[in-house]
């Protein structure tokens, strides 16, 4: 089959490996229709996540058709249409009793090396790094899904791919972001970041009940659509001061909640920016956590930060006095995608959200790397890249949702 | 999810002492030493002279690799990629010291390096030009091969073996680790006591068999295609409580051990506590085991009572093995053929 291969810091080929087989009785292998390009793969693409070995393919966005099952699956069959869920849980555990599937005790097979790194191991996730199991990913032909009863989720047939495909990964991640915000009536939410998770983030905020959501970037095609799909108010960074006019928008009192869908690259101007990026290139810190830093600070006393953004290991200069003296609650995690993916299935089905509203690219899987630096570099307005591994038609061009994106330039 | 106690003794100090900085856990917990045979040693740091030589060995390998002509021509020997060399296996010995719980070889290690030194430095004697300074520097290494073999003599010497009472053969070692399961202790026992269900997750185990009520033989798979047997009695047997255990033959795998399945609080499963007594230096009597344990019995006790965990709440063991990837470098090959990962 095809796969996007990983073999080091922007360096990604998509060649021919063998096809994936069953190796576990839990075990299910699909045929992958629809794959994503995430913004988590883009740490990878950039070399900053540990525990990656040359050759592992990678991807944790995808569906597919199943096409062979294990002897212990019986909730699929060989046919069924599904969307697969990034984190693999095993259903059974501790935690997977309490629906904290990404914390699954028994999926990562080289749970002693995330031990190193972060004291206890959290749940193998697909094409994520040997610290996280070293399954091999979705931007392929086919995948193997382990413990296949548990995560995958049947779809229906007149939903397409691009409107359920997200039930994979960002669409419940933004949608966790903002439910760990406690949301009451009359909240005012500010989202760090305007990629595909702050905006799932920022429309899952308006869904919880939000009653101003301030979207935070600095390309006119990502606010544009912050405002125009979840009626966000937006702050471009590079024109204004956003702790200022946070002040200034809230009454002095800052924002109720604060989300960070940034993460360990953060883009910063000035001194600080140039400071983070010193001292990551110098190995002296994993992360730069600037959008982190803005939030702790801007959040009100006694609020919620909530934290999609993935962070990997040291973090430097991050405010935590603010987090004590103004008593604020830090919240986080990998998405527990398989405990969202029904409640929001069902949501799509009646027409309260259309998650195909953030692909902005389709092409094939072969053009993987150009995409992935499309993506990472924000050319031709680029929000969400779907790959399609089966395509033989050549890549089927930017729809008109990215041509809106170009009128604003 | 887990928590384990280690008491690895190399018999230096007749009595047991609780070295400063021990992490281990205080005693009057419930977790205390119950099991720990009277007269084991804790976790011994270094002495302050093999400590001094660790440090020094660092310190001169960082000079060797980060300045090597230098080093060479204030020792009056010409080839810098040798004093790199060099430089490499100080700073090898240097960690081996400090951080090993046996040091012993690694002091060794610096009584052969010293001798290399001196041998090339003989060398650097007989040119002249460099005699002057391969002289100063040739004094200097002796006084320092002076302390290295006291330092290695003296570990050498302190590496005794006692004995502990009611196992059979001598055991200076007790390790215990525990793991969380989410299934009944009754499970969990029934499991266990099914003795050919144990090569499922203990992974250099080939095969046990029941050969009367309290006996059994065990097959296990030794490093280099090696097989390791011994015969086991069972010492106690209480349904859903504990098994316990030790060899009858002087094997190479003497040990005694248990497990123990607690209840865990408020339904949450079980607690599955296990605990080997070995020795690690009683010569043939505990060897074979030694090298089934590997070098850090602890991790290898805990990735089998994870494995164990993993067959008993999913039916299965996660793996990648087998997996399509792309093309892997050496390293990606070695460390996967090792399984440091998979």
């Amino acid at each position: 089959m095809k796969a996007n291969v990983w073999y080091g810091r922007e360096q990604l080929h998509v060649e021919n490996v063998p096809d994936p087989k069953i190796l576990n009785p839990r075990d299910a292998i699909v045929r992958i229709t629809s794959t994503a390009i995430c913004g988590s793969d883009l740490h990878i693409y950039d070399g900053y996540i540990p525990g990656m070995l040359p050759g592992d393919i990678i991807g944790h966005e995808f569906m597919g058709e199943v096409m062979e099952v294990g002897a212990e699956v019986k909730n699929l069959k060989v046919g069924d249409r599904v969307v697969n869920p990034f984190p693999i849980s095993c259903g059974a555990c501790f935690f997977c009793k309490q629906s904290l599937h990404s914390l699954c005790e028994n999926s990562n097979p080289n749970a002693w090396l995330a031990e190193k790194l972060w004291g206890h191991s959290p749940a193998g996730l697909f094409g994520y790094s040997h610290l996280l199991g070293g399954y091999a990913g979705g931007q392929a032909q086919y995948a193997r899904i382990p413990f296949a009863d548990v995560g995958p989720i049947k779809v229906p047939a007149d939903l397409s791919d691009e409107q359920v495909l997200f039930l994979s990964d960002i669409f419940p991640t933004g949608y966790m972001a903002a439910e760990q915000c406690g949301i009451r009536e009359g909240d005012t939410v500010a989202v760090w970041g305007c990629g595909p998770v702050g905006l799932f983030a920022i429309k899952s905020a308006r869904l919880l009940g939000a009653e101003r959501v301030i979207a935070i970037d600095r390309f006119p095609a990502r606010l544009r659509k912050a405002s125009q799909w979840a009626d966000a108010e937006t702050l471009n960074y590079e024109q204004v001061d956003v702790p200022q006019a946070l002040e200034v928008m809230t009454g002095g009192r800052g924002p109720d909640a604060c989300i960070d869908a940034v993460g360990m690259e953060g883009h910063a101007h000035g001194a600080f920016g140039g400071y983070d990026l010193l001292k990551q290139t110098l190995l002296l810190e994993t992360d730069r956590p600037t959008a982190l830093r803005q939030a702790l600070l801007a959040c009100r006393n006694g609020g919620t930060v909530s934290i999609p953004g993935v962070y990997g290991g040291f973090l430097d200069k991050v405010p935590f006095g603010a987090v004590v003296n103004k008593a604020l609650t830090v919240r986080s995690g990998q998405t527990h995608v398989q405990r969202y993916m029904r409640p929001l299935l069902e949501l799509i089905e009646r027409g309260s959200i259309d998650p195909s509203f953030v692909v902005t690219h389709r092409l094939r899987l072969e053009e993987a790397p150009r995409a992935y630096r499309m993506f990472r570099d924000k050319q031709d307005s680029c929000i969400k890249v779907v790959l399609k591994p089966w395509a033989d038609v050549p890549t089927v061009e930017p729809d008109e949702v990215q041509e809106s994106g170009r009128i604003l330039h | 999810m887990a928590t384990d106690v280690t008491q690895q003794g190399l018999g230096r100090s007749p009595t047991y002492t609780q070295p400063s900085g021990y992490a281990g856990i205080e005693s009057g917990s419930r977790f205390a030493r119950r099991d720990i045979p009277q007269g084991f040693d804790g976790l011994e740091r270094a002495d302050s002279l093999e400590r001094g030589l660790g440090w020094f060995s660092i310190a001169l390998g960082t000079a060797a690799v980060v300045a090597p002509r230098v080093v060479s021509w204030i020792s009056g020997t010409r080839s810098p990629t040798i004093m790199r060399l060099v430089g490499t296996r100080e700073l090898a010995a240097g960690v081996g010291i400090l951080t090993q719980r046996d040091r012993t070889p690694w002091l060794w290690s610096r009584v052969v390096g010293d001798t290399f030194d001196i041998a090339a430095m003989s060398l650097a004697l007989l040119r002249r030009g460099t005699r002057g300074r391969a002289a100063l520097a040739m004094a200097a290494v002796a006084g320092v091969t002076a302390l290295d073999m006291l330092a290695a003599l003296r570990a050498t010497g302190s590496r005794s073996v006692q004995t502990v009472p009611g196992v059979s053969g001598r055991t200076d070692v007790y390790l215990e680790r525990s793991i969380a399961v989410s299934k009944s202790p009754e499970e969990c026992y029934r499991f266990w006591r099914s003795f050919e269900n144990l090569p499922r997750f203990m992974q250099t185990l080939e095969s046990v068999r029941q050969l009367d009520e309290g006996r059994s033989h065990w097959v296990a798979k030794g490093p280099l295609s090696t097989r390791l047997e011994w015969t086991s009695e069972i010492t106690a047997d209480r349904p859903g409580e504990e098994i316990a255990w030790r060899t009858l033959d002087d094997s190479g795998a003497a040990h005694a051990g248990s497990v123990r399945f607690e209840p865990a609080p408020a339904g949450r499963g079980t607690i599955v506590r296990v605990s080997l007594h070995y020795s690690p230096l009683g010569g043939a009597l505990g060897a074979g085991l030694v090298k089934l344990l590997g070098h850090d019995p602890q991790s290898r006790i805990r990735e089998d009572l994870r494995r164990l965990k993993q067959v008993m709440e999913t039916g299965e063991i996660p793996t990648t093995r087998g997996q399509p990837s792309g093309r892997r470098s050496l390293l990606g090959r070695v460390t996967r053929q090792w399984g440091f990962t998979s």
